[in-house]
């Protein structure tokens, strides 16, 4: 198939990705460039490889094949420490959230700043306004199984957009909640997309894809066949 | 900054948001401190060893190494000349700096160990000892035992050195062991702790697997479980150094047995070796769980 693209300076660059493990070919000749401010929904069937090529974009996974650049960086060159610099300009949403369950959620959502050393006392301000922009004041002080699926997807988003990244990828973020709050996390991403964030989302629910759409300018890929393709105009 | 060149100075310095990022509870923690404390109480007893054996074979070394001893044995009438004559023979023989009889309560205070303190020296036929100090170049032992074979008959000189080298051998020995079980403990606690930082590093593969994901390096990653593991260590340590030390002070003193093993303890500054394990015990946690931690973390790349 030919290059997926976006206008300007790609943020994330896959170039004839393959991706093989335990000896079969999991992903194959996979193309996509994701420029500054883009919204992509990744959908396919379970099992797929959407997942797996979300891990290929932030540096989680290293191509058997082809490149991967972060950033303008081939994701080979770069040493664990240049990745863990990566991931500070990537947000990550995953579908089971992964918190630290002896922290509180405040503190799970400033997870980000306190490994990159940031002053805390200087970022409280920030923490309580997006604690409130998702809707958990009030949760703050709990730990994290104490929360509803919504609530954990919520402080995940929190905790992935907290250090202003470039991007955020989220993976079937609304896959354990309801339309309700589906539509509201969906709305929290337009949100961010609107300032400028580039976002994929790894998704297989096809109404949420299609409400979204009457909100953003995103564009839909498929992954069939470990192939990467632009979905149909009904999507 | 990479893992490689973690500084020991920020390391010291620590970051409160870092140490919390580790679950605090486990039964690593207890396996930890246990450990380390059990080894510095033992290491303190291994400790206390090799300073006593240290002492003891210098000592034995330097009262043995220059004195030698003549034994007179001759019938009471003739005792007191030639004891004379033994001491005028010592006096001109080149490489004996002193010689000089022991009173009759000095051999008392030799003998006393084995028969009391109640022996009627003067009843019994008791040699007369002369001790023999030599000067640095030391002397002739073939050549006075001659002399003294002639104008001495019963004269025997004793250079000690049949039992004074294997004495001072067996305390060099000692104190060699002391050394290595030190050394043994310090591997068996670097073992330990090992085993107990990768039992922690698996079992917080989660927490590892979030740090990384929200941007956590490496250096940051190990830290906050090597700080942990040294800090439990150090804890362990005092109180096994405290536990150690109180059961030194329980030891009966030395004047009590005047045997060796009464001797195991410290003296003077020697008292203030034991705060070393601890420190030591830290510097061991420090590495093996860097290590470890280095380790796991390439793995799980």
């Amino acid at each position: 198939m030919g290059r997926i693209e976006h206008e300007g300076q790609p943020v994330i660059e896959l170039e004839n990705v393959a991706y093989s493990y335990g000896g079969g070919e999991l992903l194959s000749d996979i193309s996509l460039t994701l420029q500054p401010g883009s919204f992509h929904f990744l959908t396919g069937p379970s099992g797929a490889g959407k997942t797996t090529l979300l891990k290929l974009c932030y540096g989680a996974l290293i191509p058997t094949a082809g490149y991967v650049r972060l950033f303008a960086t081939d994701v080979r060159n770069m040493e664990r420490d240049d990745i863990a610099m990566v991931r500070r300009r990537v947000g990550v949403v995953h579908q089971d959230c992964q918190f630290l369950d002896h922290m509180t959620v405040a503190d799970n959502i400033a997870l980000p700043l306190m490994v990159s050393g940031r002053d805390m006392l200087g970022e409280m301000a920030n923490l309580k306004e997006l604690v409130s922009w998702v809707g958990l004041t009030e949760r703050a002080d709990a730990m994290p199984p104490e929360l509803s699926g919504g609530e954990r997807q919520r402080a995940a988003l929190a905790r992935a957009v907290i250090m202003s990244p470039d991007v955020i990828l989220a993976d079937e973020p609304t896959g354990n909640v309801d339309w309700e709050m589906s539509q509201r996390l969906m709305r929290l991403l337009v949100e961010l997309n609107r300032m400028g964030k580039t976002i994929m989302i790894a998704t297989h629910d096809l109404a949420l894809i299609r409400a979204t759409k009457a909100q953003v300018q995103a564009r839909v890929l498929r992954i069939s066949n470990r192939r990467l393709q632009l979905a149909g105009a009904d999507l | 900054m990479s893992i490689g060149i973690l500084s020991f100075k920020e390391f010291l310095a620590g970051d409160a948001q870092a140490d919390r990022v580790v679950p605090p509870t486990g039964f690593t923690a207890s396996l930890t401190v246990f450990s380390a404390g059990a080894m510095a109480f033992l290491a303190v007893f291994a400790l206390a060893l090799s300073l006593a054996t240290s002492r003891l074979a210098d000592r034995w070394g330097a009262e043995l190494a220059r004195s030698s001893t003549l034994r007179i044995s001759a019938p009471d009438e003739q005792m007191a000349a030639q004891t004379a004559a033994a001491l005028k023979v010592l006096e001109t023989t080149t490489g004996v700096a002193s010689a000089r009889a022991l009173s009759q309560v000095e051999q008392l205070a030799l003998l006393e160990p084995w028969f009391g303190p109640d022996l009627p020296l003067d009843t019994l036929p008791i040699p007369q000892l002369i001790e023999v100090i030599e000067n640095g170049h030391g002397f002739d032992s073939a050549g006075l035992r001659l002399r003294l074979a002639a104008e001495v008959p019963g004269a025997i000189l004793d250079d000690h050195t049949r039992w004074r080298r294997p004495l001072v051998r067996a305390a060099q020995r000692l104190r060699l062991l002391g050394w290595l079980s030190l050394a043994l403990i310090g591997g068996a606690m670097a073992a330990m702790i090992t085993l107990a930082a990768n039992a922690a590093l698996s079992a917080n593969a989660q927490v590892i697997r979030v740090l990384r994901l929200v941007g956590a390096r490496d250096a940051y990653i190990a830290q906050a479980f090597v700080r942990r593991f040294t800090v439990r260590a150090m804890t362990g340590a005092i109180a096994g150094m405290l536990a150690g030390l109180g059961a030194i002070l329980l030891l009966p003193a030395t004047e009590v047995g005047g045997g060796f093993l009464t001797g195991l303890g410290f003296q003077g500054w020697h008292w203030l070796t034991p705060l070393t394990v601890p420190l030591l015990a830290a510097l061991v946690a420090f590495f093996a769980t860097r290590a470890a931690a280095l380790r796991t973390l390439r793995n799980m790349a």
